[in-house]
């Protein structure tokens, strides 16, 4: 603590979530400060702005009951910091790192600010551990790999918590033990519901105590959000970069976060940008998930699996647009799909993972996974299209060889996409064969002539023996 | 120097009341820390100046010191092979001690002039030459060192004509906002070979050109630009991140070193400097960042190099420039963007050409710039403003990206003005038919589009065979030809050769089966045909891109059709 102002004469204005005060003492931009109301309650905030008279303050909470003349203003002289140390795992926590599980403090090995992490990119490693997740669509289609961010682009009503529980309970290297191991969830703006329900998931599988949970609630303040993902990253790196595991991260709701970012920015006057969010959202959004990665020389990594929900769902609206243009792809689940009952609801045309190619094939995954995720995709993406004609003009109308990707369309989300259980590589890997099967192999011009002697003539064979036998 | 004492803070601008002389676009470091920052504006007492660190911490009271001298970086041959920030400073330890080998090339006594090159330069890089600086016009030189110095060392002594003298080093500093001088432009009429099929044989760019590849997120800007700077013969590649990814930085900084240039032998890291300002990096430095990288191209083409700049991306530049104007206070424009958006955009194309250097030897500067359009929409404003700068446009497409169509450029939606000029440059290379076998595949594709929309109603199967064959031939032009996996070992690269061959096996195919299905053969029995196939997969599969392979292919192709073509005669 490095000076304080008592009550009275200091604060000159309070609007919202911004707390004007005299400059009689010399604070840097950026600072921690607390701000104390005539109530005795002690809130959070930080310096946003500073000029000769004047110094601005942001609270992270909320502002109702406090009078112009009666807070007492407490300088931390440092930014926004948090203490880490052994332990943090098996935690919960709130939107700003103190605990709310009824737990002691964390003892402090460490001190970090909470907002830095500009990793210099010429210290980074290149992530290229494949990570099976048990989802084919994912695996096959879509891979993650270590020190990836890969949000998924969700809406309102659909199993985004539900994949991504999933997702955090069976992610694993392949053919690896659990210890080094580790899931940061973030929850912001989330409802004491869907916090609930991830913390049942994980309990359930046995893996809380692997779980570190920093929860910001639907009811807290919204400003607050804007630290909650900073603070779950700072806990993040300490368990990657100083305890050498494997992290996984989910962030959820960054919808609600950047609901938080327009909101701050407004009240601070700001010209907004696109539907009213600040100019800088991209490269505020970029400072939360570039923390994703791993450094040359440290035994862990961070990997980020960030929701979203689309509002309107629509894919061009400036959260997901700014999201997709920032991380290393995207899983986008569809609300057609869902209707269908096809589980998880992966659109897998607009789904991209861009450091796939990183992680699988020869040494990875397996040498032909990239020739067929090739083929898959170029198959599917003809056989929506051959959809389309076939609305229009009927199947009738349709040649013979397009009524066949029109048949394939749809094994491929009910087999393929669809799913009960997680699914190892192995089986994802060969009902992808199976069902690529169904198409003409002269139609299968990504696969080398080797690579259909390999997978698909096996496929075609047993087919014609179970018909033979029949 | 001259100082001033800070006002105001925000974001990555301060005000500060100057108590001395400041210039616009002078130098200043600021607070104890000493962050690099530039005047932007002056009025009256007072300063302003962005700061292009971190200003966590900054507060009224701290001090601003003047440098006295414009925003420059420091140029050397210590670039090649390394990677840096928006303003050149090392990101990666920088050996200090490195030595290169000099060889002069005048010897003392003789006079010299502005660009004239002094000596060669060998160090751990690709060969350079050390210039007379381009502010010199005429000197004689006094002394010049043999053997081995260090970047900082004085190698070089000039008399003036006033009788001062000028000591010279490896280094200098330039101002990164000054265009360097050349003697005069040349017109584009060498053709930049990219080795990418979709952009050589239909929308090429010349040497000294300016291209755009705008599209949405995830549609291949970045893949296509690392394509680039692998392959194409360029002498010098700097490739500019400006707020994109750490990871991609992490991979150019992986990959090239273990690829090998094909025209020498050296791995690609040796041509390569590599301008890193992430998009978690400082915003103000992201705005310089991309004239530190068009001065590092220039000052590789004044030594009579072939230079391709990559930015990836323009748009985070301009959002950059967007940022820092906000925080000024300035009226917005166009979706908040400055009114001097397209003049800052204008100069920066501008500094691209194939010129004549100083020196009188021929180089030039190959500028393409990525846009990131918000939602993909081509018609905001900085997609707008650089389609008036850019001689070459590469439209990438959604749809194509979905389906995993790679490069995923529109052929309908990309253009190259660059291509009316490279006709000689075909003819020259080996294919005088360059012009009219790209018509023939554009009015291809042109027509492809129409009849798509009209199988949507009437259905393919009541086509005419005529017009499903006209189908047929785009549907192979896509994936045979414009089709290029930036992955495939074999297939990453096509050399210009290459194109010629396949372009030629198309045409002979196009009028082979034209003919057959004048003579009543089914359209789906020649796509079914065995050779289709290979013809399909010839990019991937004549890797060497053997002409005697791609004979015997037409060959294969002649025979079949020409049986096919019997048997339907046989039939009536
Ligand atoms: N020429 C190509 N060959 C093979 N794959 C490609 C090619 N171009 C793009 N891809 C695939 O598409 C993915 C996305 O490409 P890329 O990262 O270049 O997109 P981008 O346009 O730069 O997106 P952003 O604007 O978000 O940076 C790549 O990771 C790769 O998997
Ligand atoms: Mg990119």
């Amino acid at each position: 603590m490095r000076f304080e102002l008592g009550a009275g004469g200091a604060v000159t204005a309070i609007e919202g979530p911004l707390v004007f005060l005299r400059r009689v003492v010399k604070a840097g931009l950026g600072e921690a400060v607390e701000v104390e109301g005539g109530d005795g309650r002690a809130r959070l905030g930080r310096i946003v702005a500073l000029d000769e008279e004047g110094i601005v303050v942001e609270l992270l909470e909320s502002t109702a009951g406090l009078g112009i003349d009666d807070v007492t203003v407490r300088f931390r002289g440092e930014p926004m910091t948090m203490a880490l140390g052994p332990g943090l795992l098996g935690r919960v926590f709130d939107g700003v790192g103190r605990a709310r599980d009824g737990g002691p403090p964390v003892p402090e090995m460490v001190r970090r600010r909470v907002d830095t992490g500009t990793i210099n990119p010429a210290t980074r490693g290149l992530p290229k551990d494949f990570i099976e997740t048990g989802v084919s669509s994912i695996d096959i289609l879509n891979s993650l790999v270590r020190g990836q961010k890969l949000p998924i682009f969700s809406a309102g009503g659909l199993p985004h918590d539900r994949l991504a529980a999933g997702i955090a309970q069976t992610a694993r290297l392949r053919g690896e033990d659990e210890a080094g191991f580790a899931v940061v969830f973030a929850g912001i703006g989330v409802s004491h519901d869907s916090a609930e329900s991830f913390r049942a998931a994980m309990e359930q599988s046995g893996a809380l105590e692997h779980t570190a949970m920093f929860l910001n609630l639907a009811s807290e303040p919204s400003a607050q959000r804007l630290l909650t993902p900073r603070y779950a990253l700072t806990a993040a790196e300490y368990l990657a970069f100083d305890e050498g595991r494997h992290v996984l991260v989910i962030l959820t709701d960054m919808t609600n976060y950047c609901e938080a970012l327009r909101e701050v920015s407004a009240s601070h006057g700001e010209i907004p940008s696109r539907k009213g969010y600040p100019g800088y959202m991209y490269s505020d959004l970029a400072t939360i998930f570039e923390r994703a990665g791993w450094i040359k020389g440290r035994a862990g990594t961070l990997t980020q699996l960030p929701i979203l929900t689309m509002p309107a769902d629509d894919i061009s609206h400036p959260i997901p647009d700014l999201t997709g243009y920032i991380t290393e792809g995207q899983v986008v689940l569809d609300r057609a799909l869902e209707h269908r009952g096809i589980y998880p609801p992966v659109n897998v045309l607009p789904s991209l993972s861009r450091l796939m190619d990183q992680g699988i094939g020869e040494g990875y995954t397996h040498p032909d996974h990239p020739a067929l995720a090739q083929q898959l995709f170029a198959a599917y993406a003809r056989a929506a299209r051959v959809r389309v004609l076939s609305s229009v003009v009927g199947r009738d109308g349709l040649t013979e060889t397009d009524r066949l990707y029109l048949d394939f369309g749809d094994r491929f989300e009910a087999e393929f996409v669809n799913q009960g259980a997680m699914r190892g590589f192995d089986e994802s890997f060969a009902l992808g064969w199976e069902i690529l099967a169904m198409l003409p192999p002269g139609e299968l011009a990504r696969l080398s002539d080797a690579q259909i002697e390999a997978h698909i003539a096996p496929v075609l064979a047993r087919a014609e023996a179970e018909a033979g036998d029949g | 120097m001259t100082q001033a004492i800070i006002t105001s803070v925000a974001g990555p601008v301060i005000r500060a009341r100057r108590e001395g002389g400041f210039s616009l676009g002078e130098a200043v470091h600021v607070g104890e820390a000493g962050l690099l920052g530039e005047v932007v504006r002056l009025s009256g007492d007072e300063i302003t100046a962005q700061i292009y660190e971190d200003t966590t911490g900054l507060a009224p009271g701290d001090s601003v010191e003047g440098s006295g001298l414009p925003l420059s970086v420091r140029l050397g041959p210590h670039l090649l092979g390394n990677i840096y920030d928006g303003l050149l400073r090392p990101l990666a330890a920088e050996d200090v001690a490195q030595r290169y080998h000099l060889r002069p090339l005048v010897e003392p006594g003789e006079s010299v002039r502005a660009g004239e090159a002094l000596a060669e330069v060998e160090g751990p890089a690709k060969a350079q030459v050390l210039l007379v600086p381009p502010d010199i016009s005429e000197a004689k030189l006094d002394h010049i060192e043999t053997g081995e110095a260090t970047l900082d060392d004085v190698v070089a002594r000039l008399t003036l004509p006033d009788g001062t003298s000028r000591e010279i080093a490896l280094a200098h500093d330039w101002p990164v906002r000054r265009p360097r001088p050349v003697a005069r432009r040349l017109p584009p009429d060498e053709m930049m070979v990219t080795g990418q099929r979709i952009l050589d044989s239909l929308f090429p760019i010349a040497r000294g050109g300016r291209a755009a590849i705008p599209g949405g997120f995830g549609t291949g800007k970045t893949v296509l630009q690392e394509t680039l700077a692998k392959w194409c013969d360029a002498d010098v590649i700097v490739y500019v991140g400006c707020g994109e990814r750490g990871n991609e930085m992490a991979e150019v900084l992986h990959e090239f070193p273990e690829l090998e240039d094909p025209r020498t032998g050296r791995p690609l890291m040796e041509r390569t400097v590599i301008v890193a300002n992430t998009s978690n990096m400082p915003v103000a430095a992201r705005e310089a960042s991309i004239y530190t990288g068009v001065t590092v191209g220039e000052y590789f083409r004044d030594q009579g190099f072939n230079v391709t700049l990559m930015a990836d991306s323009t748009s985070r530049w301009a959002e950059a420039l967007r940022e820092v104007s906000g925080r000024l206070g300035e009226l917005p424009s166009e979706s908040g963007y400055p009114a001097y958006l397209s003049s800052r955009m204008s100069e920066f194309y501008e500094r691209a050409a194939s010129v004549e250097t100083l020196g009188g030897t021929r180089g030039s500067l190959t500028v393409i710039g990525a846009v990131s359009p918000p939602a993909g929409d081509f018609s905001e404003p900085v997609t707008s403003h650089t389609k008036r700068y850019v001689r070459t446009f590469w439209g990438l497409d959604r749809g194509r990206a979905q389906a995993r169509f790679y490069p995923a450029i529109h052929p309908l939606q990309s253009y190259s003005e660059d291509a009316g000029g490279l006709v000689d440059w075909w003819t020259a290379h080996g294919n005088p038919n360059w012009r009219t076998q790209r018509s023939r595949i554009l009015d291809l594709l042109e027509a492809q589009a129409g009849l798509e929309r009209m199988a949507r109603i009437v259905g393919k199967d009541a086509m005419p065979p005529t017009q499903q064959l006209t189908l047929l031939c785009a549907g192979l032009v896509d994936d045979a030809f414009l089709r290029q996996s930036a992955f495939s070992p074999t297939d990453r690269t096509c050399p210009p050769d290459k194109q010629t061959e396949m372009l030629g096996a198309l045409m002979r195919f196009f009028d082979l089966a034209e003919a057959a299905v004048a003579r009543g053969m089914k359209v789906e029995a020649i796509a079914g045909a065995r050779f289709y196939r290979r013809l399909a997969r010839m990019g991937e599969e004549i890797a060497d891109g053997d002409p005697t392979r791609f004979a015997a292919l037409v060959e294969e192709m002649e025979t079949e059709l020409a049986g096919l073509g019997r048997e339907v005669s046989d039939a009536v």
